[in-house]
């Protein structure tokens, strides 16, 4: 069982990662470095889970823990680099705005986050209840990053990161999720990567290219 | 002070006093107005003199206790009211003493030339000095009025002294159509001050009651109006075409001390008629007056007229002014009076720096352009071998514009960052965490602003002269001198003595805000306004270190290490051959900021093609707010116009029915 | 009393002797990286005396700013080294500035050698002013949010107040300081004229910032700008020790013995951090000038990040 303090600062110092994780994915150019990324958060994300559950001592945040790392640090960032392999991606991840922007942009909505979730977290009965803040600004920046990729890749990795956002907020502020929910939005996960996986080959196939500015010609003239 | 009692003095009626006087010499110009010598060594002279007189009287009205007068001018049932007290007296003060440097100045300055008679202009001059002073002592809204405008036209017809010039002409329009602009938002917003019981004193003002939706709206007409003088986003675009048109002491006193009026104005508004102001009208200031500021400094990097530079650094300054007029209300606003008051005091000190170091850079650049016959940065440069006096008074301006210690530029600096400290503490969610931000915008403003000084001083003064006629510039007169020397001692005073202005300062706080510092401001030579512990700053100390430094490290070094001094050409990485044109010039310093800072501008370019046997390459920069705002509203007055003068057919018989029409009206609705 | 003045000498006169020691350490770090065989540690003691021994070649157009601004230089960095605290920080010139007027102060330093660099008018100098005055301003908001998120923790700008508090808590992750951590060694990188912002040891017109500004010097002058540019790395070192990695600082009022254990582990700290800085310098590459900027923001971004993280957890 490890002390309320200790605790406390790990699972801190795990938001804290993840924060600079989100926003150094928002940042980052090139589409290999976002899954190294990617994978990080699941580190940390697992970590996060396993120092919850050495302080509750609750058995399904054991499993919870492990899940997440199978899932986040070993499946999942293979699919992806299996993915980027065959469909040949190119190595800059273009964004829409200069990257001093989407900074400033990201620290603006962060602030937003932080904002919001003061009085939220005011009603929370855990210990780390200050991290819900961190969450909700995870989510936003992810989202934030899916708005201003142009690759397809990427914005499934921000897809993906918006998850992570969301069970951090879950596991730390609410001490997990019950299992049947979190299998069900594991398996949601999985199956959406397999799905979008097809959607991209058809995309290459169609437009030679996975730049998602081709399927703005798909409109009513 | 038990003798003024005794010989009936008070400050308020030599103020009055000193108007009149100020007055009399505009008009005792008129006698001889074609005699130079005349007006420049008699006239100004005396005029600085006044000033003089109207600096020390409004330091001793700060600490005097508050007094009205009612004057036998002004309308029948409303006759102009006066008082002075402790806020009119800085700011009376910042007047006196800004004028005497400039007045002493200009006394050495002006000279035979194309433009208006300089009898009419030392008339005009005074007049202005006079309406400023009004405007600080008015206390109705009649008054107030009357002297705002005085002192608009007065500066207009000192804007354009050289009347022969079009852009001088076009340039004092502009500035005249926004300063009217200002003045109808100032307007309105007194007739809602008087909050219904159709007084226009500023004493029933203060007792009316303004609920909550009319004093917003009286407020933000009054940051429309008073903004529009002070050079506020967007209302800005007058201030970089007038500045430069001026002759360079008008110039600086209209960036040194007229801009300062509307600080002025809207603290007597925002904290004085409207005794409960919202915390939200400071966030709004704020943001405003960081945008300005930002603004302000970005374009001035890009600038290559010396003076326009200055004019777009002012805009920078009153920005930053205005930022900490919007903390004292947002301070004030949340109830931490304590808090208001050093941002008040913050607010204050800028004003009186931006005062000194911007007076004192006009104004060289005045000797400058009298010396040279430039205004252009591409065609100065190494002055500083020929101009020493002024390079070196130039150089003390330069550093206490770039906010460096231990000068005064540091000081208001600082006190303005330690008060952004503590808003991380005020009790509204979002506030607390975006507005420590404006302290880093802050502190990007004032490097940048470093970077625009080290600009204007270094392609000025330094380097090689870039035309080969610069060799001919002389030095400044004595008079011109004297005045570039007094403010750089203000310079140099404010920097190092910052407690003593601070404990005049602070009384303005008490009958505002009715909040002091206390026992706070006790050491004379230690400046922390908040605590010891937490912050603190001795410049005295800081300087005679540092100046000890200096000279210990002289001395070491002379008596161990004694080699010569050779003298050879520059070494240029053994290149050979320099010339004064392969050292950089205003827009290659300007270029830095062009990419970094992209967005702000609207550029033009003209890049020669590449067969070119002649080829020339133009940057035009213009502001953006002119394709925004400016042009679509004059396109749309002018649509609306011509749709109006469609009215116009030319045939008699037309107007007649128009004038049958009206009236079949009015006897339908009489009748 | 006596203990504190005894300190601020000490702490002085160790700044102005091993500010070279350190940057010697660094150049020495760097060639065993790079696989060269090192110069020796006390070259840059060497390099001053011979530069002290040698005539002074001034430009004939050289004005006495150029002949003054590097004892100014000098002084400015001498006096930051008066004011933070290395060794313990008993320090009786503190109150005098804090942390904002030590920003200033390299300001000042910055803000003379870029006129300076300007006197002459050749191309190289004029240039690498404009880039200076270009790093500097985007480093400073960086800066103040690093001295903003810790002045936030221990409620006070006095770098010795701050100091004092980071050293009296008890040993503890905090998030909030790591960010700004980070955000300060970027900023470090910077100003110091480091790669991946600037190369020290490079004479390419594309590639000075630092270097380009004191191409006109010589002998003494050099000297001192030289040993300023030492003591600026030094200065920078001690205030990131001062405010991430403080224990072993001497708190307060103490004895003789406590200042003089103090000097050993301060050394020791410099040693690792000249190690990290050639590490860094030699893993990255310079970048272009224009991404510069980016770097900076970068920094802006970690330390606006720590303060937030402070503000939202309290930590």
């Amino acid at each position: 069982m490890l002390s309320a303090t200790l605790t406390f600062q790990l699972v801190n110092l795990s938001a804290a990662v993840l924060l600079l994780l989100a926003f150094a994915m928002l940042a980052q150019r090139r589409t290999v470095a976002l899954v190294d990324l990617f994978t990080a958060q699941g580190v940390a994300l697992s970590i996060s889970t396993l120092v919850v559950a050495l302080n509750t001592g609750q058995d399904h945040m054991y499993y919870s823990a492990a899940l997440t790392f199978a899932l986040k640090v070993c499946a999942l960032p293979w699919i992806l680099r299996r993915l980027i392999r065959r469909l040949d991606v190119q190595w800059e991840a273009e964004s829409r705005l200069n990257t001093t922007a989407t900074m400033i942009i990201g620290l603006l909505v962060v602030i937003f986050a932080f904002g919001l979730a003061e009085p939220i977290s005011a009603l929370a009965t855990t210990i780390t209840r200050g991290t819900l803040g961190i969450a909700l600004a995870i989510v936003l920046l992810s989202f934030l990053m899916m708005i201003t990729r142009r690759k397809a890749i990427s914005q499934v990795i921000g897809f993906l990161a918006m998850e992570n956002g969301l069970f951090f907020a879950a596991s730390s502020a609410t001490y997990g999720m019950p299992m049947l929910i979190e299998f069900g939005i594991a398996l949601d996960v999985l199956v959406a990567v397999f799905v979008l996986g097809v959607f991209f080959f058809q995309i290459r196939e169609q437009f030679d290219s996975l730049d998602l500015q081709h399927l703005e010609s798909l409109r009513e003239k | 002070m038990p003798w003024s009692t005794w010989i009936g003095y008070s400050p308020i009626d030599a103020t009055l006093v000193l108007i009149g006087v100020w007055l009399l010499l505009g008009v005792a110009g008129l006698i001889a107005p074609r005699n130079t010598r005349f007006v420049a060594h008699v006239i100004f002279p005396l005029g600085a003199l006044v000033c003089l007189a109207m600096l020390v009287n409004a330091v001793i009205g700060i600490a005097a206790p508050v007094e009205a007068r009612v004057m036998l001018l002004g309308l029948p049932d409303l006759p102009f009211h006066a008082r002075q007290d402790a806020l009119a007296s800085v700011f009376l003060a910042l007047l006196g003493g800004g004028s005497f440097g400039i007045s002493l100045f200009a006394a050495g300055y002006f000279r035979d030339g194309p433009g208006a008679a300089p009898g009419l202009l030392g008339f005009q001059y005074h007049v202005f000095l006079a309406s400023m002073a009004a405007v600080l002592l008015a206390d109705d809204a009649y008054a107030f009025m009357v002297a705002w405008e005085a002192m608009a036209l007065a500066s207009y017809f000192l804007v354009v002294t050289q009347h022969k010039v079009p852009a001088i002409r076009r340039a004092g329009f502009l500035y005249l159509l926004i300063a009217h602009l200002g003045a109808l938002g100032i307007l309105l917003s007194f007739g809602v001050l008087q909050g219904g019981s159709w007084q226009f004193t500023f004493e029933a003002m203060r007792a009316a009651s303004h609920p909550a939706p009319w004093a917003s709206a009286a407020f933000f007409l009054a940051l429309l109006g008073f903004g529009a003088k002070a050079g506020l986003l967007p209302l800005h675009v007058w201030l970089p075409e007038a500045h430069p048109a001026a002759p360079s002491p008008v110039s600086a006193l209209l960036s040194g001390v007229m801009l300062k009026m509307a600080v002025y104005g809207t603290l007597r508004v925002a904290l004085d008629l409207i005794s409960e102001p919202l915390w939200w009208w400071g966030l709004v200031t704020l943001a405003l007056g960081l945008a300005t500021a930002l603004f302000g400094v970005v374009f001035a990097a890009v600038q290559t007229d010396m003076k326009r530079l200055l004019a777009y650094s002012s805009i920078e300054n009153l920005g930053i002014a205005f930022s900490g007029v919007g903390l004292t209300l947002m301070f004030r606003g949340f109830g931490l009076d304590a808090l208001a008051a050093i941002a008040l005091l913050a607010t204050l000190y800028h004003c009186l720096n931006h005062a000194c170091y911007k007076s004192l850079l006009f104004l060289a650049t005045g000797s400058v352009l009298h010396a040279t016959g430039e205004r252009n940065l591409g065609k100065l440069g190494g002055l500083i071998r020929y101009m020493p006096w002024v390079a070196g008074l130039a150089l003390v301006g330069t550093l206490a514009i770039a906010g460096l210690p231990p000068l005064n530029g540091f000081v208001g600096e600082w006190l303005l960052l330690q008060v952004f400290l503590f808003t991380a503490s005020v009790p509204q969610p979002f506030i607390d965490m975006l507005v420590p931000l404006g302290a880093a915008l802050l502190a990007l403003i004032t490097a940048l602003s470093a970077y625009v000084m080290v600009k204007f001083y270094g392609v000025i003064f330094l380097g090689r002269p870039r035309e080969p006629a610069l060799a001919a510039a002389r030095d400044a007169g004595w008079l011109e001198r004297l005045g570039l020397g007094w403010f750089a001692l203000a310079c140099v005073l404010l920097g190092v003595l910052p407690v003593f202005v601070l404990r005049l300062l602070e009384l303005v706080s008490v009958q505002l805000l009715d909040a002091t510092l206390g026992d706070r401001l006790e050491s004379w030579w230690l400046l922390s306004p908040i605590s010891a512990e937490r912050a603190s700053y001795g410049p005295i100390v800081f300087l005679l270190g540092l100046a000890g430094v200096v000279v210990v490290t002289t001395l070491v070094v002379r008596h161990y290490y004694h080699a010569g001094v050779r003298r050879g050409p520059a070494w240029d990485c053994g290149f050979g051959r320099l010339d004064s044109r392969m050292q950089d010039t205003a827009e290659g310093f300007g270029q830095p900021i062009r990419r970094i800072f992209a967005p702000f501008f609207v550029i033009t370019r003209t890049v020669p093609a590449p067969l070119d046997t002649a080829p020339v390459y133009a940057v035009q920069i213009d502001d953006p707010f002119w394709g925004w705002l400016f042009r679509p509203i004059g396109r749309t007055v002018q649509g609306i116009a011509n749709l109006v003068a469609r009215l116009q057919r030319g045939r008699i018989s037309t107007y007649l029915l128009y004038s049958f029409l009206t009236l079949l009206g009015l006897l339908v609705l009489v009748l | 009393m006596i203990v504190a003045a005894t300190n601020q000498l000490f702490e002085l006169v160790l700044a102005l002797l091993a500010a070279p020691l350190l940057l010697g350490w660094v150049n020495k770090c760097r060639a065993w990286l790079q696989n060269r065989s090192a110069p020796s540690i006390w070259l840059p003691y060497r390099n001053f005396h011979k530069l002290f021994h040698k005539d002074a070649l001034l430009a004939d157009n050289a004005s006495l700013l150029f002949r003054t601004a590097p004892y100014i230089v000098f002084s400015s960095m001498v006096v930051a080294a008066a004011i933070i605290p290395s060794v313990g920080t008993a320090l009786p010139s503190a109150f005098v500035a804090d942390a904002i007027a030590l920003v200033g102060l390299f300001a000042t330093a910055r803000v003379f050698i870029a006129l300076a660099a300007m006197d002459i008018g050749t191309a190289f100098g004029t240039l690498g002013a404009r880039r200076e005055m270009m790093i500097g301003f985007l480093a400073e908001p960086a800066l103040l949010m690093v001295i903003f998120t810790a002045s936030l923790i221990s409620s006070s700008t006095s770098l010795v107040a701050i100091s004092d508090a980071f050293v009296s808590r008890e040993l503890a992750i905090y998030p909030s300081l790591a960010f700004a951590a980070v955000a300060f060694l970027l900023v470090l990188l910077a100003e110091n004229a480091r790669i991946p912002v600037d190369n020290p040891a490079t004479h390419l017109e594309l590639t000075m910032i630092h270097e380009a500004m004191l191409l006109e010097y010589s002998a003494r002058h050099l000297a001192l700008m030289e040993w300023a540019a030492a003591l600026k790395l030094f200065n920078y070192a001690a205030i990131g020790i001062a405010l991430f990695v403080p224990w072993g600082i001497a708190r307060g009022d103490v004895g003789y013995v406590e200042l003089l254990t103090g000097a050993p582990i301060l050394a020791v700290k410099l040693m690792i951090f000249g190690t990290g800085i050639a590490l860094i310098e030699t893993l990255s590459a310079k970048l272009r000038i224009f991404r510069a900027p980016e770097f900076l923001a970068t920094a802006f971004l970690f330390a606006v990040l720590g303060m937030l993280v402070h503000l939202l957890l309290g930590s």
